[in-house]
């Protein structure tokens, strides 16, 4: 057998360009972890259900499990360690999160952030049951969703009242 | 003065780090490691006749490929059986690696070790398995039938049986007034953090050491097992627990299979090496819990007071038994709840099953439940279907038969899952009660059913009351350490889950020390920053490792009151530590930084700082004593135990009012209330966070997840595709009250909190269930259609 051919992949990954050279079959989500080192995006499921590996692929939310690295060559993609503010200070979502006790174990945090990142662009002011269905494409085990909810409201109040958010 | 904060909903130290992407999981770790995948049986019961890997070998990037014929030493042997018991008669556990026979679809046949993990599972997927298929046992009728053997020498495939009474139940029964029994079923589910398991190894070949990290609710316990498998002395061999993304029982098994082979084979290659589980791994492969079937007899009077109860149930323990039977030991312990029988009998058999093997799912276990949903769906069932007999108002009989406040410490006539006397030491059943009463609007509720029949809309109403032994020892340790910046370390060996330990504990450091909370850092779950530990299960981790850090903290108080004493020539119990400084009572003026004092308690030769030049020989000390007094040690720091008589039992009371939509018998979650005691809280945000998270999934076993097992063993639901864990749209807003009456056994006075939230869940719904329909709900979870098939049978019989 030969060995498998690679790919050169570009992306620009949170402002920043970035490239690997991977097989055809590297997902994007295993490509952002392992190849260029940005474990925040995780995985849970692998085949699109959880949510976890959910990243902004040109601002908007995509699971990165079910997406090759090849096939988005050249785009730009933001993870959820890009929505933490230049300064290094928390984005509006992350700092809701931890406002509103939104997380426990954290390990389906992040793809839930990309998420509500992406939504509040498009819905600034949902009320508490747009702010349930919003968030009903990921799973959590630990919170039982009540106060990522909450973090929903806490962002949009944050960002009507002028927080800093640079993304 | 420092603002205290136990008690205050602090926010958590340890989440910018988890929603900025810095968490470090286990598969963040170890990018340059060789990855290992495994062949796992595709049938649930054969022998292997042969291994064929001729074509496997041609991949570029395979490293190895081991079957059991390879393992060597301890590695062969069985794995441990971690909690023997008198009762379990007839334990049995796997290999690392099949050995000739597989006993249930998932097991480990072979393993593949390459360059990565895509190379590994080509790898597996060419190599060819040959089996003679034998006839599966699948199901707790088919183990009791014993047509067909899941070990042949286990005989009717019972690993356990036990019987215990209190009283005779079974005379009761028959002289009392009013008999009526019943047949109750709970299947199985599965604890299913969203992070799988996974173990990744290093080998020091220079130095002989082995470092591994492991996606486990007990490092200690991964560490001792590890080295036993690999004949390593303790002292060569470390075990961190990284950040973990959920646990609920299923992570506190040890050692996996993977724990001990992953390890080996970094030994043996040299390099370093890791294993992540995927998905359908961990559905196939890892545990589950819950399925029994319970059969009661209860005997009562007029006023539905129980003289005799006597149940009679069957757990399905799957392939092998490591973890012993502690699910129906606490299902048949905790089954009493609240409540106090005349007399009490249970008597249980567990058997094997060609299916997954079963670990405490929180509940029974957060470890979430662990065995306790079960022995409250059956007590709590038996109580309703008193009440309905009797045409009682259903919270009447439970009160009737709670334990009250003036007869605690209350003993049960058991004994508990850690060996020792059941007894309650505390809690106020009928205030709980009254308050879930109030809370629900329960005394309203007819008139919220007429209104809602007015409409044409059907709903109902359940309650359910449960106590859960927490804080389960044998003991858990702490250690406390003042650094000359000012820095306070913090080190407990249990392990952390989501719990906010590194909040809790720094909450109760920064209370006992009178310093800022951000001055204080938590390490739980490394062996190299403290050996001693048991594991984070059972709702212990803030009662065991919270008073053994709290007595640590004293410790480190009373030994820098005393040098502070000495400094500022006063009697130590003059003084006082507010915000990092010991300061006279009432003369302010006089006073000394903490750091300093950790300067000063470590006298020093060499300055290799501002801080340690002040501790260095010629700078302090009095010359007519040692630099280090007798019976003192250097540094600032203390190490403390926390190890109980007994466990302390919180409690919790819930109600939920449902709506059936009358078309599909889809179960709509109108309120869902909760009363729950777990003593003084530490964090009320984080008791409450666990809260939500537990009634999510009481919620999910009771009306979606179960494990889909067909006749040959094949589990048809292995992803989450097909089990349904529920989404936001499926879990309601929680409304908690708490009741707080202190543990009198610990320093703290804290009780558990992390399995309140799903214990009562199949209970509460079947009770509301059968309140909105008017039939009996015997089995749980129940889907809408099996609702509808029931509803449609009780048209067809009435």
């Amino acid at each position: 057998m030969n060995p498998e051919e690679l790919f050169l992949v570009e992306l620009t990954v949170n402002g920043t360009p970035l490239s690997a050279r991977v097989p055809a079959r590297r997902l994007l989500s295993d490509f952002l972890r392992h190849d260029l080192r940005l474990t925040g995006t995780h995985v849970g499921c692998e085949h699109g259900v959880c949510g976890a590996c959910t990243i902004l692929l040109e601002g908007k939310p995509v699971r990165g499990c079910l997406i090759f690295a090849v096939s988005v060559a050249g785009s730009a993609v933001t993870t959820v360690e890009g929505l933490v503010n230049n300064d290094g200070t928390l984005g509006v979502v992350q700092r809701a999160f931890h406002e509103s006790h939104g997380l426990q174990c954290g390990f389906c945090t992040p793809g839930f952030i990309t998420t509500i990142h992406a939504y509040l662009k498009e819905n600034p002011h949902p009320t508490e049951e747009e702010a349930r269905e919003a968030i009903a494409g990921n799973l959590c085990r630990c919170t039982g969703y009540q106060n990522i909810i909450k973090s929903v409201l806490r962002a949009a109040e944050l960002i009507d009242s002028g927080v800093r958010d640079d993304h | 003065m420092t603002t205290k904060s136990f008690g205050e909903p602090i926010l958590r130290k340890e989440d910018p780090r988890l929603v900025s992407g810095q968490g470090r999981y286990l598969d963040d770790l170890g990018h340059d490691a060789l990855a290992a995948a495994f062949l796992r049986s595709p049938h649930a019961s054969a022998r292997i006749l042969d291994i064929d890997v001729t074509d496997a070998l041609e991949v570029p990037g395979l490293i190895g490929i081991y079957t059991y014929e390879d393992l060597e030493g301890r590695v062969a042997e069985p794995l441990p059986l971690l909690i023997p018991h008198p009762a379990l008669l007839n334990g049995r556990t796997g290999y690392p690696l099949a050995n000739e026979y597989v006993r249930h679809v998932g097991e480990a046949i072979v393993m593949v070790i390459a360059e990565d993990r895509y190379v590994a599972e080509d790898v597996v997927d060419l190599i060819k398995v040959s089996y003679e298929i034998l006839k599966p046992v699948v199901g707790i009728e088919n183990a009791k039938a014993a047509h067909n053997a899941v070990h042949p020498s286990v005989p009717n495939n019972v690993s356990a049986h036990s019987v215990k009474e209190v009283g005779d139940a079974r005379a009761m029964i028959e002289s009392a007034p009013h008999k009526l029994s019943l047949d109750l079923f709970i299947e199985r589910s599965a604890c299913s953090p969203l992070e799988g398991k996974g173990v990744y190894a290093i080998w020091e070949e220079d130095s002989q050491e082995l470092r591994l990290w492991s996606s486990t609710q007990t490092s200690t316990g991964v560490r001792a097992a590890v080295a036993a498998k690999l004949d390593l002395p303790l002292q060569k061999v470390e075990c961190i627990a990284p950040d973990v993304g959920g646990g609920f029982g299923v992570k506190i098994m040890h050692p996996w299979p993977e724990e001990v082979l992953i390890p080996w084979a970094a030994r043996k290659l040299k390099r370093p090496v890791k294993w992540s589980e995927d998905r359908r791994e961990h559905f196939i492969s890892s545990a589950h819990e819950r399925a029994q079937e319970h059969h009661i007899e209860v005997g009562f009077d007029e006023e539905g007071r129980i003289l005799g109860l006597d149940v009679t149930f069957f757990h399905d323990n799957g392939a092998y038994t490591p973890y012993g039977i502690i699910i129906p030991l606490i299902t048949s312990t905790q089954l009493l709840g609240p409540y106090k029988p005349a007399s009490y009998r249970v008597e249980f058999t567990s058997l094997f099953t060609n299916t997954v093997l079963v670990i405490p799912y929180r509940g029974a276990g957060r470890p979430r439940g662990a065995g306790r949903p079960q022995g409250v769906f059956a007590m709590e069932r038996t109580v309703d279907a008193i009440a309905k007999y009797l045409k009682l108002d259903r919270t009447v009989v439970r009160e009737r038969n709670f334990i009250q406040p003036h007869e605690m410490p209350y003993d049960l006539g058991l004994i508990f899952q850690d060996g020792r006397p059941l007894e309650y030491d505390s809690g106020d059943f009928p205030a709980s009660m009254a308050m879930l009463k109030k809370m629900v609007g329960w005394d309203d509720f007819e008139t919220m059913r007429s209104e809602y029949a007015a409409m044409g809309r059907k709903i109902g109403i359940g309650v359910a009351c449960y106590v859960e032994g927490t804080g389960v020892g044998p003991y858990e340790g702490g250690f406390v350490q003042v650094e000359t910046s000012g820095r306070i370390n913090v080190a407990t060996g249990l392990t952390s889950q989501g719990q906010g330990h590194q909040t809790v504990f720094a909450q109760i450091v920064a209370d006992e020390l009178g310093v800022p909370i951000e001055d204080v850092f938590v390490t739980t779950g490394d062996t190299r920053r403290f050996p001693y530990a048991v594991g984070t299960f059972a709702s212990r981790a803030a009662v065991m490792s919270g008073n053994a850090i709290a007595l640590a903290a004293r410790q480190v108080r009373d030994k820098a009151l005393r040098l502070a004493g000495e400094a500022l020539e006063c009697d130590p119990q003059d003084l006082e530590i507010v915000d990092g400084i010991i300061r006279v009572k009432g003369d302010h003026t006089k006073s000394i930084a903490l750091k300093t004092v950790a300067v000063l308690s470590n006298p020093l030769r060499y300055a290799f700082d501002e801080s340690a030049k002040a501790a260095t020989q010629f700078a302090v000390g009095d010359t007519s004593k040692p630099p280090v007094p007798e019976d003192q040690e250097p540094g600032l720091e203390g190490k403390d135990y926390y190890s109980p008589m007994a466990s302390t039992f919180a409690n919790g009371m819930h109600a939920v009012i449902i709506e059936i939509l009358p078309e599909t018998a889809e179960v709509k979650i109108l309120r869902y209330v909760v009363v729950h005691d777990c003593g003084r809280v530490i964090n009320p945000m984080i008791v409450e966070g666990q809260i939500h998270g537990g009634v999510a999934q009481g919620v999910a076993g009771a009306l979606y997840e179960r494990m889909a097992y067909d006749e040959s063993g094949q589990l048809q639901n292995a992803s989450f595709m097909d089990f349904l864990m529920p989404y936001s749209t499926e879990i309601p807003t929680v409304e908690a009250g708490h009741l707080e009456t202190p543990s009198p056994l610990n320093p703290l006075g804290i009780k558990g909190a992390g399995e309140a939230g799903v214990i009562p869940g199949s209970a509460v719904f079947a009770s509301a269930i059968e309140d909105a329909e008017g039939f009996e709900i015997r089995r749980m979870p129940i889907s809408p259609s099996e609702l509808w098939e029931l509803r449609r049978t009780m048209k067809e019989n009435a």
